[in-house]
């Protein structure tokens, strides 16, 4: 980037410091070397990941089975140094993550998707771009404070008298079953649909904003008014999207740890009431994990490695579908 | 051709001109209009909700002390999360010395040496690593370095690594793209004035991007600050002021702020809002002006 003035013509004899010293000569492989070792760190992290916490858990899955190791209902902590004496079964845990991923993408999908459509299509101009800036700032507001918030002010002063009237008008019903503890699978999800809820418009948007603007003046132009638009020509069009979003929007739901924990109540069995208290794969990893015993924590890296394949299925599932619309999303952060 | 556009068909009739009240369909856009604006408005309760309750709760909190002092035991007042934000300070210079530099030398690997199959794959994964769940993240590197590895044990190293790991995707994603702005011409310059490669790279490619990055990084950071659930696993917490580099439980405000506000002590739970305000502070201070340095570099390129 130097502004200096050209130098008159070097003399005849070959130009020295460019391309015949000894440092020109290896400068330019060993720049693209260090900088192709950086880059193959992120692929060696992945795999030490996979290795690393699928080995400190084996012994786990050994004594359990890998797949009695997801259904069983029992978690008993043994205390033993060498060997797996208690019995954990981790099925208590894949149930409350399920529920509470189930309860926020049901909420929050149907949201995203009304919102990115007010964003790109009803909000006036001058607003527009504030209005989604400001949605998306709440992606980075840290989950801890959700927690905190959740727990607080939003359980005691809306949640609890919503989640009363709801056992008094469904109480009958299995799933909102009293008694009401305030934490528990309900109050969880809905706060994971709060958190996921930016993420996921910020990519729908994104998918809705490059649909071509021919097709919607054609649309236009037949007489559709523009609710007929929005749902007979652009929501097709970003059907594949929508659901890369929402799968994006389930994997950090899944993997959520501290509002979850915060909110979820931390019991060790599960109910089917959504009043219920439980705990998330995640959040009884976090919960435990300062007291546990070494012949626990080893139990909690197999409910890890159980965690991280779901997620990872979710996620990779995500970015092919993404990948395939050929388009990007520019926030990293997403 | 012609027969198709000159015939209009018939008895059509456009929605404006059809008499009002007759046409279910501008009912049903009407309430499409209605339903979509109220979407809007529901999504933006809970911003406007936490931000007020931080702020509210958080403001008398916060003072000179609150910064300076340690924490006392979780039932009585006063005190502060010094700490708390040496730790997260310690921790965050750490994790920016390890993530930084190798985010952005694998995006300048992925957009000027790629693409291949090497460069397509790290890119994949790097996508996929952004999924990767944070506590899983906690347990990788207490598996690592606080057992394995010579058993270096909870400490300020083994919480910076963790963080690090989760700001990486972040920054190479971001400077992926920061990258990839830059137009060509700049480069055959470069080369037509007879710069090699990484000349070309350091002194052409890398300034002219140099906004972008900032951008990625301070987003990765403001992600990074907040982090709690793998420091749990890692640097332990400490209500204590720890200087050493590794071996003894380290301190961060989130984890200060879960364990606050988990007790249920009145003067504990009050520190837990006003550590909120200033995560909530120094999180939205880093992305708001990450966003305006990108679109500073945006405009003036």
């Amino acid at each position: 980037m130097s502004t200096e003035a050209p130098e008159a013509p070097a003399p005849e004899e070959p130009r020295r410091g460019t391309l015949r010293s000894s440092k020109g000569r290896y400068a330019d492989p060993l720049f693209k070397w260090a900088v192709a070792a950086c880059g193959t760190i992120v692929l060696v992290l992945l795999a030490l990941m996979v290795i690393r916490t699928t080995s400190e858990a084996w012994p786990v899955f050994v004594k359990e089975g890998f797949f009695g190791f997801l259904t069983g209902e029992q978690w008993q902590s043994g205390n033993s140094r060498t060997e797996i004496t208690g019995t954990y079964g981790a099925w208590p845990f894949i149930y409350g993550t399920l529920v509470t991923s189930a309860i926020a993408i049901a909420i929050a999908l149907p949201l995203a998707i009304m919102v990115a459509f007010y964003l790109t299509h009803l909000a006036p101009r001058r607003i527009a771009k504030p209005l989604s800036y400001t949605v998306e700032l709440l992606a980075a507001v840290p989950s801890v404070i959700f927690g905190l918030w959740g727990l607080h002010w939003f359980l005691p002063n809306v949640l609890r008298p919503f989640f009363e009237f709801l056992e008094s008008v469904l109480g009958w019903f299995f799933l909102f079953e009293g008694p009401i503890r305030g934490v528990g699978y309900l109050s969880a999800g809905i706060v994971l649909a709060i958190m996921i809820l930016p993420i996921m418009t910020a990519i729908i948007r994104e998918v809705i904003a490059v649909h071509p603007i021919d097709q919607r003046m054609a649309a236009y132009a037949l007489g559709s008014t523009r609710w007929e638009v929005l749902r007979k020509v652009v929501l097709p069009a970003s059907f594949s999207g929508i659901v890369a979003a929402a799968m994006l929007g389930l994997g950090r739901a899944l993997g959520e740890t501290i509002a979850v924990l915060m909110l979820i109540g931390g019991s060790q069995s599960w109910s089917t009431s959504l009043f219920g208290t439980g705990s998330s794969m995640a959040s009884h990893i976090a919960a435990t994990f300062g007291e546990a015993t070494p012949e626990s924590r080893t139990a909690l890296m197999a409910i890890g490695v159980a965690l991280f394949l779901v997620t990872m299925i979710v996620n990779i599932l995500a970015r092919v579908i993404v990948w395939r619309l050929g388009r990007m999303t520019g926030d990293a952060a997403v | 051709m012609s027969t198709m556009t000159s015939t209009p068909p018939r008895k059509h009739v456009p929605l404006s001109q059809r008499p009002p009240g007759s046409s279910y369909r501008r009912f049903k856009d009407r309430g499409a209009t209605v339903a979509l604006t109220a979407a809007m408005i529901i999504a933006m309760i809970p911003l406007i909700l936490i931000v007020f309750e931080v702020t509210r709760r958080g403001i008398g909190v916060v003072n000179l002390d609150f910064i300076t002092a340690t924490e006392p035991p979780p039932r009585r007042e006063g005190g502060g999360y010094a700490a708390g934000f040496f730790g997260t300070l310690y921790i965050m210079a750490l994790a920016v010395l390890m993530s930084i530099p190798f985010g952005i030398a694998t995006a300048v690997y992925i957009v000027e040496y790629g693409p291949n199959r090497l460069t397509s794959s790290i890119r994949f994964f790097t996508d996929v690593m952004t999924g990767i769940p944070s506590i899983f993240v906690g347990l990788f590197v207490y598996g690592l370095l606080v057992i394995g590895w010579g058993s270096l044990g909870f400490g300020t190293f083994a919480g910076a690594v963790a963080i690090a790991v989760m700001m990486l995707p972040i920054v190479t994603r971001s400077a992926e793209e920061m990258l990839r702005l830059v137009p060509n011409e700049m480069r055959n310059a470069s080369y037509g004035l007879g710069a090699r490669k990484w000349q070309t790279i350091v002194h052409t490619v890398l300034p002219a991007a140099a906004p972008g990055l900032t951008t990625g990084s301070m987003l990765a950071i403001a992600r990074g600050i907040g982090e709690t659930a793998p420091l749990l696993l890692t640097a332990f917490g400490s209500g204590l002021i720890v200087t050493s580099f590794q071996g003894d439980p380290q301190g961060a405000v989130p984890m200060q702020l879960y364990k606050g506000a988990t007790q249920p002590f009145e003067a504990g739970i009050d520190r837990a809002w006003g550590a909120a305000l200033c995560l909530f502070v120094l999180v939205l201070a880093f992305t708001v002006l990450a966003r305006w340095v990108g679109s500073k570099a945006s405009t003036n390129a």
